[in-house]
């Protein structure tokens, strides 16, 4: 209650990274097994925060004040439970430690926490349990969001998420991980299935267009966290790693042009470059400077250097479109894939013009993976457009238009359309 | 100016369920309420009270005894009091209104007899 006014105002998403930080320490104090404990102890410190800190004010260093409480929690736990008989005694005498430490320290950093995370995230990436599981379990754990978070986020409902993070917590216990790090080969797929989940998360949230659903921008956030958590790590040399942060940093850095005043989407060639994130710009070609020297050139790579080249261009129309298609040529050739295509044909159509950009979709348009995703009419729609065969392209809007897009997408799409028949009724 | 003891009783579970950032929030909003009742002086002092629901001592046939709390596990508990200043009831009610305690439990009034 001594509160002066210079009480320190909490950190934007306190809680929520030092949830992550705690819940990954606890894990792998107790062990991955006892998961559903260590979210316990966390938890019961978030809510003695809660109703301390209204009559007490924000302690000065909210994240040591947190992390004794919840050392505390995890002591009067360990009284309680049979389970931990046989550690009980080396168990409480660290917890005691940390939180003595702790106490005697008031700018006290829960030291070492980083590395308990990668741990945490590598127990959620194991290859033993369902994709969307890893994903979930990372978000809520790692990433400190509540279920409801995690179910906006994903776009699934919160029953189906509580469920799969459920049976993931299972399956851990099945699996008998012991929370520390694999040997080499293990190690390694472990850390494939980490940088998958970290650019699937990464997607989620990208593909929301920020602006309008924070949650989601977060996901971007907290995807390239967890990335540089793994590329930083000294116990992981995966030249992947760094080039996937480039990847998404690059990427991210262009969210806030991404949409206009007006909340509206605006494309890459439209936007204004000076709005883009210089910091996160620099943390990308920082990490893809890293990324050289592997033995392999993985997707990340290629697609990261695609964002590079992006980045590197003042305006849209200085962008070396020569370069960009080479790289998806060898994107082409190492991870196949019919979005790459896609990509790849926009690339060609601006290097050898709207025609031969077409002749490059004309395939894809059998694939059954696009069937319904409306990228790909639009981008024939465009291609027409530029050809002059409005009455075509209207169609191709319109077919875009009938495919699942979020509400800024449809709205981009309907002034395209609208655009273009206005155009038309000029000329 | 007249004394006001505002007594709050939680909700039990309350806080189930709620994610950190939904915490965070809250933190914030009641951080930001005893923030204004400071700056104009109206806060007199504030405490939470311990989990623990304590005893109670009562008479019983003519003596002094100590007995468990009457609160049942599914009865509001309280939790903590704020003592604050105000012109009047009315005014120490719309203080009262504008706490975000009552979201998550009930705010009992009183005013302190200070004749």
């Amino acid at each position: 209650m001594q509160d002066s006014g210079d009480t320190p105002i909490l950190v934007d998403r306190l809680f929520r990274s030092e949830a992550g930080r705690l819940v990954a320490h606890f894990a792998r104090r107790f062990g991955p097994a006892h998961l559903d404990l260590a979210e316990e102890v966390v938890q019961d410190a978030l809510v003695a925060a809660l109703q301390r800190w209204p009559h007490a004010g924000v302690p000065k260093n909210p994240a040591g004040w947190l992390y004794r409480v919840a050392c505390h929690r995890a002591l009067d736990l360990l009284r309680r439970r049979a389970a931990f008989d046989a550690r009980r005694d080396r168990l409480s005498a660290e917890l005691s430690r940390g939180q003595a430490l702790a106490l005697a320290d008031a700018a006290f950093e829960p030291a070492a926490l980083s590395d308990d995370e990668l741990r945490m995230v590598l127990v959620c990436c194991h290859p033993g349990l369902p994709r969307e599981a890893r994903v979930a379990l990372s978000l809520k754990t790692v990433g400190g969001l509540g279920v409801r978070e995690i179910a906006r986020a994903l776009l699934s409902d919160e029953r189906a998420v509580a469920q799969r993070l459920v049976r993931a917590k299972r399956r851990i216990r099945q699996l008998d991980l012991d929370g520390e790090l694999p040997a080499a080969a293990a190690l390694a797929a472990r850390v494939e299935s980490a940088l998958d989940v970290i650019y699937l998360l990464f997607n989620e949230g990208y593909g929301a267009h920020a602006g309008r659903n924070l949650v989601r921008a977060d996901l971007c956030r907290e995807a390239i966290r967890l990335g540089r958590l793994i590329a930083d790590a000294d116990d992981v040399s995966d030249r992947r790693a760094d080039a996937l942060v480039a990847l998404m940093a690059l990427h991210a850095a262009r969210l806030p042009a991404r949409v206009d005043a007006a909340d509206e989407l605006v494309l890459l060639e439209d936007q204004d470059r000076s709005r883009w994130d210089q910091e996160l710009v620099a943390l990308g070609f920082a990490y893809l400077d890293r990324s050289i020297g592997g033995d392999a050139i993985s997707p990340f790579h290629v697609q990261a250097a695609i964002a590079a080249t992006h980045a590197r261009a003042a305006s849209a129309t200085e962008t070396d479109w020569k370069a960009i298609l080479a790289l998806y040529d060898e994107l082409v050739a190492i991870a196949p894939s019919p979005i790459v295509a896609l990509n790849r044909a926009v690339a060609v159509a601006k290097v050898r013009g709207p025609a031969a950009g077409l002749e490059a979709i004309a395939p894809l348009t059998r694939r059954r993976e696009l069937a319904g995703y409306y990228l790909l009419p639009a981008v024939r729609a465009d291609l027409l457009a530029r050809m002059g065969r409005m009455p075509a392209a209207r169609r191709a809007y319109r077919e875009a238009l009938r495919c699942r897009a979020s509400a800024p997408e449809r709205r981009f799409l309907e002034s395209r359309l609208a655009r273009l028949s206005i155009t038309e009724k000029l000329a | 100016m007249a004394k006001f003891m505002l007594l709050l009783h939680d909700r039990p579970k309350a806080f189930a369920g709620l994610s950190p950032a939904e915490m965070q929030q809250i933190v914030l909003k009641y951080v930001a309420w005893g923030r204004r009742l400071r700056v104009k002086k109206l806060m007199v002092e504030g405490h939470k009270l311990t989990e623990n629901p304590g005893r109670v001592v009562r008479q019983k046939r003519g003596k002094p005894m100590v007995s468990d709390g009457p609160y049942a596990e599914s009865k509001e508990l309280l939790g903590g009091y704020y003592i604050v200043k105000a012109k009047d009831y009315d005014e120490a009610l719309h203080l009262a209104l504008d706490c975000p305690h009552v979201a998550y439990g009930t705010i009992e009034v009183r005013q302190v007899d200070e004749v």
